[in-house]
């Protein structure tokens, strides 16, 4: 009775932390410059297929995570230095779909180079046991999941709050106007930003191969879930993103597990019930 | 007597520790023409946002005629006769001044959400718009798009938008603002000659024009009333002296 | 300047036929004798421009982004289909049954959608529309699940036109209901109620000032346009006699933007445009993968956005000399 309880409610929290990973690059790029980015999870497919061609090649797991962050951050930048900017002062619309045009062409490209079937991903041996505690088996690969998450809350956390660069971070999402007059070069931490976040759903996909596994339509697959935990989380907050991402993720494993007939119908539910209770989300401003 | 045109009684706003109202209570008599002064960050928008319903007092009244509208929507006060203007232009920059006139009699006229009718079927309303854009003299240009208006020509579509409401009481939030000054006193002129039955609150930095235009004025600091009276007691009173006329004036 | 001196001389300028909506609606019947192979094709246009018609109403016209239309343009097709296959086959109540059906479930969405804006209305919608996917996927004793509706049989329309297999009947139905929709919405889009949508779009801060209750405004545009969604809906089922699951999806909602936005969104005739220039494409390309098809797409929607943000009518528009400039 408890033993699935705990080995549920451990999924769940180890999927959300991954849901976190992918999505809180997009919210606080949300934040700061209202830019809706519907090809967010694209830079998350970048990064997968670089660790699926880098351990293609013969690169061990963890050598090939850094990459995934380098490039997906790199590729970003240059989407944002070239494309998306033009949008940033146009309407809703008009940035739902470059964006969303984006990530069409980014299943096609995938398709294009890696065909439609699913990647395989060779993990260490040591990350494929469970370890066993009281009774009930543990994923190596979960906990490996979970601390490296938790590292980065961490590092996030700790470089808004304590660091320069974030303070400037934080000045831009609660009031952009106010920053650029106060000397806040928002242009260039927009750009890094945007990297940075982007370079996160890198490393998130690339981590994600094992759980979910990777096809061209990965974009999309996560995009609905990413988009949740931005809207419901609160746009810029990543303490609000971190709580909607374990809670989407512990409800939908235990969804999955104990009422399996409802599917996503719970999940779907929760989230407009949410959004009218709080349209800005539960962390979010006005 | 007749009960005032616009009353309120106490009302407060604080967000937070900033109280930005705070016992407010004025009174406006039937056709009265009102200037609202006081230093940026007096509260004096704030008031007629509060007034309007786009903000809700945490207490006090806002009486309209006899009538209590503290708890109406800010269109249900529009029906009723309350109307403002916006300190930045708030206009539909894509629609005609012509267009955006005439809806705004329809609303009044309770017609606007007809769908099933065309709009030239509604010669009535079109004719009325039509009659108030040129009485404000920018009839010549109101068949073109509103952000193709000079920016005078906006200031005065802010004002016929609310005269098409038919207003008893029109409160004005800086209807000069950003107009050089020659123009600036052609739009007062236009809003003196407006009919003696509509009560005119206006908000306005320019004391020239506040004198030669307001009846009575009410000055405001830090979100409280300080003092009001007419334009000579308001120009002999030490304290408005201290608070505002000795600060630079603003254009 | 002279010319327009009459301010309703110059409003029904604005509403007259022009000589090329007419010239529009008889090369819509050129179908029935020029390519009478393709008629299913047509048919499936016309709804395909009835459903884009209905989004250019709260999209283009009130400005409320949708990402989950398809809700209501499925739920009049599974309950048209439904009705039919119960034994009721007479196209044409239901059609208008359809049309009610999600009337209905559109104007209690209406509540929910028009309160918020922004990402939170993106979601809601997307929300909604998987919502109603999930019910309908997990209801498969009703609707057929993942093999769709099937035994859809419909009677004759008018108790004399069969449903014939080259499908004269179903565009001729078609064409009709489509040409009825554009006639309403055009009627719509010039009444003062279409003239407060654009003002809504253009500055809903304002509306209040001038008395407008821009909520219900917006509530009566998004019932009418479910009602528009789910006629189209229905008329998918009655002239395939199937529904597949593919009609409530989210594929559906996002394809619908992106054909109303190809043809201009606030143009009467956008979605119309969109919808021909579309379909016809993808039944060209059809032998593609569709991986393939999904690059043309994004390329589509990115060149769009970047130097065609009024869709082909916009751009036609402005290589056209205006004809209210003549003087």
């Amino acid at each position: 009775m408890i033993a699935p309880a705990v080995g549920v409610l451990f999924d769940g929290f180890a999927y959300g932390m991954l849901l976190f990973l992918l999505s809180v690059g997009l919210s606080v790029t949300l934040g700061m410059m209202n830019f809706v980015n519907l090809a967010h999870g694209s830079f998350a497919m970048v990064g997968a297929y670089v660790a699926v061609s880098l351990m293609g090649l013969g690169w061990p797991f963890f050598a090939t995570l850094p990459c995934a962050f380098l490039v997906a951050g790199v590729i970003s930048v240059g989407f944002e230095r070239t494309l998306f900017r033009r949008v940033y002062r146009a309407s809703d619309l008009q940035q739902v779909l470059l964006t969303i045009g984006l990530a069409f062409i980014s299943v096609a490209a995938a398709a294009w180079f890696y065909g439609t079937m699913q990647q395989p991903v060779r993990l260490p041996v040591y990350l494929r046991t469970y370890a066993t505690f009281m009774g009930i088996n543990f994923s190596i690969y979960r906990l490996f999941l979970i601390a490296v998450a938790l590292a980065v809350t961490g590092l996030l956390v700790g470089a808004l709050d304590y660091t320069r660069f974030g303070a400037q971070v934080r000045a831009a999402v609660d009031n952009q106007r106010m920053a650029q007059g106060l000397g806040v070069d928002v242009d260039t931490v927009f750009a890094i930003t945007f990297a940075l976040g982007s370079g996160l759903a890198g490393l998130g996909g690339a981590l994600a191969i094992e759980i979910v596994g990777l096809d061209p339509n990965f974009t999309f697959t996560y995009l609905i879930y990413v988009l949740i935990v931005v809207a419901v989380g609160g746009l810029g907050s990543i303490r609000g993103s971190l709580l909607a991402a374990i809670l989407l993720g512990v409800s939908d494993a235990a969804g999955k597990y104990y009422v399996p007939t409802l599917g996503a119908f719970l999940i779907y539910l929760v989230m407009v019930s949410l959004l009218l209770w709080r349209p800005s989300g539960l962390f979010g401003r006005r | 007597m007749t009960a005032p045109a616009l009353r309120t009684t106490g009302l407060h706003k604080s967000f937070g520790s900033l109280v930005v109202a705070q016992d407010v209570a004025i009174s406006l008599p039937q056709g009265a023409r009102y200037a609202l002064i006081g230093p940026n960050g007096a509260g004096k928008t704030t008031l007629i946002n509060l007034i309007t319903g786009a903000l809700r007092p945490d207490s006090g009244e806002i009486l309209l005629g006899e009538e209590a509208i503290t708890a109406l929507e800010p269109d249900s006060r529009v029906k009723r006769g309350l109307a403002r203007t916006f300190q930045i232009n708030t206009l539909f920059p894509d629609l005609s001044p012509l267009e955006a006139v005439t809806l705004a009699v329809c609303e009044r006229l309770g017609v606007a959400n007809v769908w099933w009718r065309r709009l030239v079927g509604f010669r009535d309303a079109v004719d009325e718009a039509y009659d108030i854009l040129a009485s404000l003299n920018i009839g010549a240009v109101c068949y073109r798009a509103t952000r193709e208006l000079a920016y005078g020509q906006q200031r005065l579509l802010e004002i016929a938008l609310a005269l098409a409401t038919k207003p008893k009481v029109l409160l004005l939030d800086e209807p000069a603002a950003g107009v050089p000054r020659q123009q600036g006193g052609e739009l007062f002129e236009a809003i003196a000659n407006l009919s003696s039955d509509i009560t005119v609150l206006f908000i306005e930095h320019d004391m020239e024009v506040v004198f030669r235009f307001a009846s009575r004025v009410i000055v405001m600091v830090g979100g409280r009333l300080l003092v009001e009276g007419t334009s000579s007691e308001i120009a002999a009173d030490q304290r408005v002296r201290e608070v505002y006329l000795g600060r630079s004036r603003h254009g | 300047m002279a010319g327009v001196a009459d301010p309703h001389q110059y409003l029904a300028a604005k509403q007259r036929w022009a000589p090329i909506e007419v010239a529009f609606w008889l090369a819509m019947l050129l179908p029935f004798v020029l390519v009478p192979t393709y008629l299913p094709l047509a048919s499936q246009i016309a709804i395909t421009a009835i459903f884009a018609v209905s989004l250019d109403l709260i999209l283009g016209y009130a400005g409320l982004v949708s990402l989950g239309h398809a809700a209501y343009f499925g739920l009049g097709a599974y309950t048209a289909g439904l009705i039919a296959k119960a034994g009721w086959g007479e196209p044409f109540s239901g059609l208008l049954i359809g049309g009610a059906a999600a009337g209905l479930f559109g104007h209690l969405t209406g509540y929910i959608v028009v309160r918020v804006r922004h990402l939170a209305l993106i979601m809601i919608t997307l929300g909604i529309g998987l919502l109603l996917y999930e019910v309908a996927n997990r209801a498969s004793w009703l609707t057929g699940g993942n093999d769709g509706l099937q035994g859809v049989a419909m009677w004759p329309l008018f108790g004399s036109f069969d449903f014939d297999l080259y499908g004269y009947t179903a565009y001729a139905y078609s064409l009709a209901v489509l040409f009825a929709v554009v006639l309403a919405a055009r009627r719509l889009v010039h009444s003062p109620f279409g003239l407060s949508l654009r003002a809504i779009r253009e500055n809903e801060r304002r509306m209040p000032a001038i008395g407008a209750p821009s909520r219900a405004r917006l509530r009566t545009i998004y019932t009418i346009a479910a009602t528009i969604a789910g006629i189209g809906g229905a008329l998918l089922a009655q002239t395939t006699q199937f529904v597949s699951l593919g009609a409530l999806s989210f594929e559906r909602s996002a394809e619908l933007i992106v054909i109303l936005v190809i043809g201009g969104t606030g143009r009467l005739y956008g979605g119309v445009v969109g919808a021909i220039v579309y379909m016809v494409a993808r039944d060209r390309l059809s032998g593609m993968n569709p991986q393939y098809w999904y690059f043309w797409i994004g390329l589509m929607l990115i060149g769009v956005v970047l130097f065609l943000p009024n869709g082909i009518l916009g751009g036609l528009a402005t290589l056209l000399p205006r004809r209210s400039r003549a003087s």
